[in-house]
């Protein structure tokens, strides 16, 4: 084990940045002409970061798998995005962000990062809207703001239900202009099967052209990994289907470290799992916990009926119903955190007292705020005693007001109407915080391998904020890569254009040709899909929302049998040399069986509760996070060695110099 | 010039030909439709043959007619260019299954307006052949009004909507021309860029308004002329 | 429910292509996707290759789900993507024309997937506002009308899935085109390149091969987020406004 420097520069937190940016080395502008660099994924980061390293002078290169960069799944966020502008005169402050973001990742990440986000986020804004991204307005044609979950303080940004989609689209707007500027060569359709060390410093990738097959060899001074989270992991998840840890994984199998793999973000508040041939699970905004309250009925033989069909919630008398978020946390009630709700959610369906067929939903119910709204908008009408069914009907107006979009939605995918019966929830995926381990210029431990957005661990530590997910992928890629890359690359001004002919690019492609080659020769009988829905289970069921060490090490077991199996009966139909999804998602689950066991392991490691990783074992008397500052204030950066062979830990220890750590009660 | 002819030629520039053409042509109808009207006049058809022969020899009528000859022209072809241009874009697998749905248009005329167009295009033909060609150099009886020799295409009228074979011929391409106008006429303003959430409306229903009475107009007049004298 | 599917199958772009008939057994909470999902589990085990068609988000706004369903873009639902489409719609004993999005700019790669590649060259012809990072001045500084924005937000809310372009009698990709355009041009900041970019813009849809629009209404029927044909009549203004307003080398 070693130390790790995360080279954060000195000086005070308020200063680090800009002395850092001022005093940093550059690249001149007649030398980023003659450099290279290969941008892997467009999402949020990808694009944002490419089109400014373009218009830098740089000669990038960027890849996506998708048939278009808009495709990628920074497309789905719908919230909205932070950003410290304190537009609302409320007393918000670079400050706020920072320390909002620190604690809401329960202490395990690092100030400096944090800080420069923070310091950014303005500009993001500034950059987006100038990019013709439709923020809402207000009246008087300034931008509106909103308030988010965990903060006090008005300033997420947003466009609709839909901010992600906009502000995607304004990078990859950004990008599409490179591009006909002829600074970027865009390569769709291709995926990323590996990257190429020359020397010990990342020179290039293999990317695999997914309509014909064919492998290809891109070279460049520097290597840029945007290629977002892993949740695919789980096979359900909100991930779109195609999210993937191949590239990640692929540097990790070349020597970077994967930091907090463990660090996963379960939102509480999806649409339940209908049956086994679910593809995926679909988020609904957790601004609902508002109006919704969220109960389970007391008794578990009321469950077992509802799950039956043979009650459903309008049957469940009041006295019988168990509200149970209000009653274990009264101070915040229904809207305590992501992860304090999700686990209690957890615990009830655990106790069998789950409502969907499944046995895995719990009810979210807004018949008390449509009958409260009734009443209040009666009154506002000048209805005096008002009947049940007027004030229904007020009651869900002003419901549909708020939000009708989200009711829509869910009665299109469940069919069921929520004014009528309880919208049923559950908690999924959605999102993590770990990832590759990067230095504060965003560089991995491989020279001249980046990782930026959610495919870095830098800036969410254990529990991210919502909001900020828009906010990390855009300023890695408009205002921290852009700068923090000429690090590296000040000293490559005198390196030639990289040879694809060099024998590392041989031997890499080879390498990869066998694994393919080896994936398609299995000729077993089992579908893809069929290993990945099991290694879901096992992750969800052993490193979900709870873990334990027992659990953990069981999980550990039947991850590495599972791989087994996979290697000797999964079946890919078709050929290596042609369009073949199957054999995609076979490379891309052969990742995941790898991927998982080492969250498993870092899981086990980490004797502590925080953030989205709970430990059974390490909670307080009342159930809730039991932190471990003493020992676990640190960065677990994990190295790769051999199949067989346990990876090592290195240890980039977190000093806070700026913030207290103190622990999260909702009591 | 030379960004006019690519403006002509780009997809955006051959719509607005369709659609300045096509205008042009429906305030054609509404000239043509008043002076057709004259027939129904009860004064022996002097009204209409003195219209027609002051249509044949004013210059400026002259002058307007041959804009409207090669306005004709130029609707056609390009509506045929266009269609052959479209029907390339489509590619040459069809859907084996095609449900058309539409916002406030009747896609059924709205995806035939070529076919449509075609009928319209042989009806103009089969038309001039029988009044304007004959008119101008046919054989047409004369009639003197207040000494002045005069065609009198009054009577070729009349005879030709005796026989019910071109009274139904006229009346059915009315249909035809009523849906091609129940489309083109809000289609034309929508090419000009003219949409606006307030006055949309109310071209929509000028425009339906327009594609049932101007046809109607004209289709009266065989059957009028077929009741009244057979 | 048992349905019957008649699928499209194309090796490749070469290929001719036809269609072959499949029974699946599905229920009403599948979304049409993961009825598809079936049967490609049963095709693959019986060793048989599955039908390839786009996916992603499943949730309805990354555009990458692109077949028509009996006969329509989507299918029956309207403002629904694919992905959202559930099986509730159909009835037991349903027959389901499943085929790609057609047109000549839409050349099939494989089955039920297509290469939409057009549009984002379509895009790249102009669709953007030419500002560096780093350039940007406050984002309050630009005031923008609660109206306007929201009427640019109709226009941006576009997937690019293609839709429009699936359901055109004439291929006409002018719903998609002008809805980056009217994006763009009804917002002070995109209002400066208005006239180069409507001008770049439609002639590289032009040169796509896409058709020419005879306002049939078709797109904003089936397009997935509805949007309106109001912005193909902005589009239009915008041309004539750069054709016969700006000065000529644009």
């Amino acid at each position: 084990m070693k130390q790790l420097d995360g080279h954060i520069p000195p000086g005070p937190l308020k200063e680090k940045w800009t002395t850092y940016r001022s005093t940093m080395p550059l690249v001149a502008p007649n030398n980023k002409l003659r450099l290279d660099i290969i941008v892997v994924g467009t999402g949020l980061a990808g694009a944002s970061a490419a089109a400014s390293l373009a218009e830098l002078g740089y000669n990038v290169k960027v890849f996506t798998f998708h048939d278009s960069p808009r495709r990628a799944h920074s497309i789905a966020a719908q919230g909205g995005i932070n950003a410290a502008k304190n537009y609302k005169n409320d007393g918000d402050s670079v400050w706020r962000l920072f320390y909002d973001t620190i604690k809401g990742g329960d202490y395990r990440s690092r100030e400096a990062n944090v800080y420069r986000l923070a310091e950014v986020s303005a500009n993001i804004i500034d950059q987006a809207v100038a990019q013709g991204v439709p923020f809402a307005r207000e009246y008087g044609g300034y931008l509106d703001n909103r308030s988010f979950g965990g903060v006090q303080v008005k300033r997420t940004f947003y466009a609709r239900g839909q901010t992600g989609q906009q502000l995607l689209l304004g990078a990859y707007q950004a990008l599409s202009r490179q591009v006909s500027l002829g600074k970027v060569e865009l390569y769709h359709r291709h995926e990323m099967l590996d990257v190429v060390l020359v020397d010990g410093k990342a020179r290039g990738i293999i990317a695999r052209n997914l309509l014909t097959g064919e492998l290809e060899r891109h070279a460049a001074h520097a290597v840029v990994l945007a290629t977002g989270g892993y949740g695919n992991v789980f096979y359900l998840s909100t991930n779109a289907m195609n999210s993937n840890v191949t590239a990640a994984w692929r540097a990790v199998r070349r020597g970077a470290y994967m930091a907090n793999p463990c660090f996963t973000q379960i939102h509480p508040t999806c649409i339940p799992q209908s049956g086994e041939y679910q593809s995926k699970l679909t988020l609904m905004s957790e601004s609902l916990r508002n109006d919704g309250r969220v109960w389970v009925p007391k008794k578990v033989e009321d469950a077992e009926a509802i799950r039956k069909g043979l009650k459903t919630a309008l049957d469940i008398p009041e006295e019988d119903r168990d509200y149970y978020l209000e009653r274990m946390y009264p101070a915040f009630g229904n809207l305590v955190p992501r992860d304090v709700a999700s686990r209690a959610a957890k615990r009830v369906c655990d106790e069998g007292r789950g409502v969907s067929p499944t046995g895995k939903a719990v009810f979210l119910d807004f018949a008390t705020a449509i009958e409260r709204y009734g009443q209040s908008k009666a009154h506002a009408f000048g209805i005096h005693q008002p009947d049940a069914a007027t004030i229904r009907r007020l009651g869900e107006q002003v419901v549909e007001e708020k939000y009708g979009n989200l009711f829509e939605m869910y009665e299109k995918i469940t069919g069921e109407n929520p004014y009528k019966v309880p919208m049923k929830i559950y908690p999924a995926v959605h999102y993590t915080m770990g990832g590759l381990w990067v230095d504060y210029n965003l560089q991995t431990n491989i020279p001249g391998l980046f990782a930026i957005g959610e495919c870095n661990f830098s800036d969410h530590g254990a529990n991210r904020l919502g909001a900020s997910a828009l906010m990390q992928g855009l300023a890695d890629g408009y205002f921290v890569l852009p700068y923090t890359i000429g690090v590296f690359l000040s000293n490559e001004i005198r390196t030639p254009r990289i040879a694809t002919d060099l024998p590392e690019f041989e031997q890499t492609e080879q390498e990869v040709r066998t694994r393919l080659e080896s994936l398609m020769q299995i000729g077993g009988s089992q579908s893809v899909e069929s290993f990945h829905r099991r290694l879901g289970k096992i992750m969800w069921e052993y490193c979900g929302m709870a873990r334990n060490a027992e659990g953990l090490r069981k999980g550990i077991q039947l991850i590495r049998e599972l791989r087994k199996a996979f290697y000797k009966d999964v079946f890919i139909p078709g050929s290596m040399d042609e369009f073949n999804p199957e054999l995609e998602k076979a490379h891309r689950v052969a990742d995941f069986l790898e991927l998982g066991e080492l969250m498993c392991i870092d899981a086990l490691h980490r004797n502590e509760s925080c953030g989205g990783h709970f430990r059974e074992e390490y909670q307080t008397e009342d159930g809730e996070a039991l932190r471990n500052d003493e020992e676990y204030a640190y960065v677990a950066a994990w190295e790769w060695t051999d199949i067989n062979q346990d990876p090592v830990l290195h240890k980039e220890p977190l000093v806070f110099e700026n913030v207290e750590l103190k622990t999260r009660s909702y009591k | 010039m030379g960004w006019f002819s690519k403006f002509l030629t780009s997809s955006l520039g051959q719509k607005v030909v369709m659609s300045l053409t096509g205008l042009f042509l429906i305030v054609f109808l509404v000239v043509h439709l008043a002076g057709n009207l004259q027939l129904l006049a009860d004064d022996g058809g002097r009204s209409f043959n003195e219209y027609a022969h002051f249509m044949t020899h004013s210059p400026l009528i002259k002058t307007i007619s041959y804009l409207l000859y090669a306005f004709i022209l130029l609707h056609a072809f390009q509506g045929w260019a266009l269609w052959r241009k479209n029907r390339l874009a489509r590619g040459a697998q069809p859907y084996a299954v095609h449900r058309l749905r539409a916002v406030n248009t009747n896609p059924r005329i709205a995806s035939r307006m070529g076919w449509i167009g075609t009928v319209i295009f042989v009806f103009i033909l089969v038309h001039m052949y029988q009044f304007w060609f004959k008119m101008k150099i046919g054989d047409i009886g004369v009639v003197r009004y207040d000494g002045q020799e005069v065609k009198d295409l009054y009577t070729l009228v009349a005879t030709t909507y005796q026989n019910l074979g071109f009274v139904l011929f006229y009346v059915v391409s009315m249909v035809v021309i009523g849906a091609h106008l129940w489309h083109g006429f809000q289609s034309s303003f929508q090419t000009l860029g003219i949409n606006h959430s307030k006055y949309s409306p109310l071209i929509h229903f000028l425009g339906k308004l327009y594609a049932i009475v101007i046809p109607l107009g004209f289709a009266l007049i065989p059957i009028v002329f077929f009741v009244k004298h057979a | 429910m048992k349905l019957t599917l008649k699928v499209w199958r194309q090796q490749g772009p070469n290929d001719k292509g036809g269609f072959a008939t499949y029974q699946v057994e599905a229920n009403e909470h599948m979304s049409f996707l993961e009825m598809l999902d079936v049967l490609n589990q049963q095709l693959i085990e019986k060793k048989e290759e599955p039908v390839a068609f786009d996916h992603d988000c499943r949730e309805g706004i990354c555009g990458a789900c692109s077949m028509v369903i009996n006969g329509q873009p989507h299918g029956p639902m309207q403002k629904t993507t694919t992905c959202q489409l559930h099986m509730r719609h159909f009835k037991d004993g349903d027959t389901i024309y499943i085929e790609p999005f057609r047109a000549q700019a839409f050349p099939v790669v494989k089955d039920l997937v297509v290469d939409r590649s057009a549009f984002d060259r379509i895009i790249q012809a102009g669709g953007y506002i030419s500002v560096d990072t780093g350039q940007a001045q406050d984002g309050n500084a630009i005031l923008i009308p609660k109206e306007t924005a929201s009427e640019a937000f109709d226009a941006a809310t576009c997937i690019g899935c293609g839709a429009c372009v699936a359901a055109c009698p004439n291929a006409s990709a002018m719903l998609f085109v002008s809805a980056k355009i009217s994006h763009l041009a009804l917002l002070p900041q995109g209002k400066i390149e208005a006239s180069r970019r409507v001008q770049r813009m439609v002639k590289q849809m032009d040169e796509e091969g896409f058709g020419r629009c005879s306002n049939v209404t078709a797109c904003e029927a089936e397009c997935p987020k509805g949007i309106s044909v109001s912005h193909i009549a902005r589009m239009n203004r915008e041309f004539l406004k750069s054709v016969f307003g700006a000065p000529e080398a644009v």
